[in-house]
């Protein structure tokens, strides 16, 4: 008793501190966890969390059962895979690349340019990709010239993964080469005397020096990166891109339970679909974390 | 060693070169084109096919559309309040949090940090999130674009960090002083941290600039909307109609494109402006990030 007291006197203010923080937490992120339930409820608004009646995994079946669960399952997945066998190689090649330039000016100019898009909102992007995309928008008036017909790009299903990805390269490439320019600049120089001294030109001194310098820094990203393989994507930039007519291909998990959840307000079904992609999410992190902890010591913290 | 340049090499730095000026190219060719586009004449530009290198005619009438709009300007104004308000709220909560944690001998701060912690790999997702507003009342409020986000726990995390550097001498000093937590925090940790400081002021405040998600699904009333929101209502499902009640019908196809890339250039414009100081200062942010091991 008279430790605590003594610890509340010390640290009171620190405890005050907290107070808001803690009350943060709580109501903004736990206060939904605890809304889950509904998850194994037929919620009705009307009834509440609590008087809404269980109805076990009835959800989570109706889900598997029905026509769109594979659908959603392959789309999420192809759009996480298809961003990380051209989204993740990109930056670390970009990488490479700026620090074989010489002048120190340019390679600054280069970096601010290619940060750019970072900081632009997603409305805006996708704002400029309809409008570029569009059958009579500057892509199809490129194309024209050289007698190619015109293609409404944005409602023809084949082209949304292409665009999605693409798109996610122009946006991200710059920003994410400032890790593994850091790693960069973290490797001995040394190394790269030794590698000049046995005759290895500048290909080679990237090959056998940079990139095994970097590597430590890319098996982590690369396994952090599959902690997010069943998050398909930006929901935010799915919402602006698709439409009715690319569902075939552009619908994924987090998009079904929007339109679900919020426009039919078929609430007690699409948490349910959310939580059952949250717990796949979830244990991929986990398992993503304590591996790259595993292996390298280092870890997200 | 300069002497002796390969022509091997040679190639190779021109090969770079060439590259890295098509990436530029790639990246900022996009928003050179909305911007000449923006000040076109719009009957010049719909005849106009393939790349521009200047605008074609010249034209202020999109522009004047624009901000005649009712709805740009309320966009505008909101998203002000949003960034202002919101960023305040985020750098004060979040530096107590940096503050409280960073402490040692403190009780439950091991629990607490592993329950923050814990939210950056498991929520309640989109429709528990979305209930928990309205049974809060905030639905269609402003608090709906500043409560949710108050604290990003990765920006907390890189403070703490940041926080949990500072020497231990000069919090002792100012503690023989009588100085409580509170002074400690604002008079010594937050100046002697300005950089960090400063970049999670522009994390903050760009993140509310670009919020979007949170008014799509928290947000109907109109008055409430942020610029993000009405632009989305512009570029992707093109409701330039209440911007063209003064144009007559046969100039209205005309002159909608020409708007779009007018109001896209009006709301990027303070990120624009803002951008050297921004890069400098995020990139910073990202080092601290991944330093912080």
């Amino acid at each position: 008793m008279l430790k605590l007291l003594r610890d509340w006197s010390r640290h009171k203010y620190i405890y005050l501190m907290l107070l808001p923080v803690v009350i943060y937490y709580l109501v903004f992120l736990y206060f939904p966890m605890y809304g889950l339930q509904i998850a194994f409820k037929d919620f009705s608004p009307v009834k509440g969390i609590l008087g809404s009646e269980w109805v076990g995994f009835k959800h989570f079946i109706s889900f598997y059962d029905s026509y769109y669960f594979w659908r959603l399952i392959r789309n999420t997945l192809l759009i996480s895979l298809y961003e990380l066998v051209f989204g993740f190689p990109a930056p670390i090649i970009l990488a490479l690349l700026l620090n074989e330039i010489r002048s120190r000016v340019f390679k600054n100019v280069v970096q601010s340019i290619t940060y750019l898009p970072h900081f632009i909102s997603i409305v805006v992007v996708s704002g400029m990709l309809v409008d570029f995309l569009s059958g009579n928008g500057l892509i199809n008036q490129l194309t024209g010239l050289f007698g190619i017909p015109s293609v409404s790009f944005l409602i023809v299903p084949e082209w949304f993964r292409t665009i999605y990805v693409s798109s996610g390269i122009w946006q991200g490439v710059g920003w994410g080469s400032i890790i593994y320019l850091a790693a960069i600049a973290g490797i001995d120089p040394s190394l790269y005397e030794a590698a000049k001294t046995d005759g290895a030109g500048r290909f080679k001194q990237i090959l056998h020096v940079t990139l095994p310098g970097i590597m430590p820094t890319i098996i982590i990203m690369l396994i952090l990166r599959f902690g997010t393989l069943m998050a398909g994507g930006s929901l935010e930039k799915i919402l602006l891109l698709y439409n009715s007519t690319t569902y075939e291909t552009a619908d994924v998990i987090s998009t079904f339970v929007y339109r679900r959840g919020l426009l039919q307000m078929d609430y007690g079904f699409s948490a349910a679909i959310g939580l059952f992609n949250n717990v796949i999410n979830f244990l991929l992190l986990v398992s993503a974390n304590k591996i790259s902890r595993k292996i390298n010591e280092t870890s997200l913290w | 060693m300069k002497t002796h340049i390969s022509w091997g090499e040679r190639l190779f730095d021109i090969c770079i070169n060439v590259f890295m000026v098509v990436l530029m190219a790639v990246t900022l060719y996009p928003f050179l084109y909305v911007l000449f586009a923006s000040f076109s004449n719009p009957s010049d530009l719909i005849q106009h096919q393939g790349l521009l290198l200047m605008p074609t005619g010249f034209s202020l009438e999109s522009y004047k559309l624009v901000f005649e709009n009712p709805m740009i300007s309320i966009g505008y104004f909101n998203t002000l309040i949003y960034v202002v308000v919101g960023t305040t709220l985020n750098l004060t909560l979040t530096s107590f949090a940096a503050y409280a944690l960073s402490r040692k001998g403190v009780r439950f701060v091991g629990p607490i940090m592993f329950a923050i912690v814990f939210t950056m790999f498991f929520s309640g997702g989109l429709i528990p999130t979305y209930l928990n507003m309205k049974h809060l009342g905030l639905l269609d409020t402003r608090w709906a674009m500043i409560l949710p986000s108050a604290i990003s726990t990765w920006n907390l995390l890189v403070m703490r960090t940041s926080f949990a550097g500072i020497p231990a001498a000069l919090e002792e000093s100012a503690r023989i002083d009588g100085a409580n937590d509170f002074r400690i925090l604002f008079q010594i940790f937050i100046p002697v941290s300005l950089p960090i400081m400063a970049v999670m002021t522009l994390f903050y405040g760009v993140g509310h600039w670009n919020a979007y998600m949170d008014a799509l699904i928290y947000l109907r009333d109109k008055d409430l909307y942020p610029l993000q929101l009405v632009l989305q209502g512009i570029l992707i499902t093109n409701s330039t109609d209440s911007m063209m009640s003064t144009v007559a019908d046969v100039d209205k196809g005309l002159i909608q494109e020409t708007i779009k890339y007018a109001t896209i250039i009006v709301a990027t414009v303070p990120i624009l402006l803002l951008y050297p100081f921004l890069q400098r200062y995020f990139v910073k942010g990202v080092m601290l990030g991944s330093i912080k091991e």
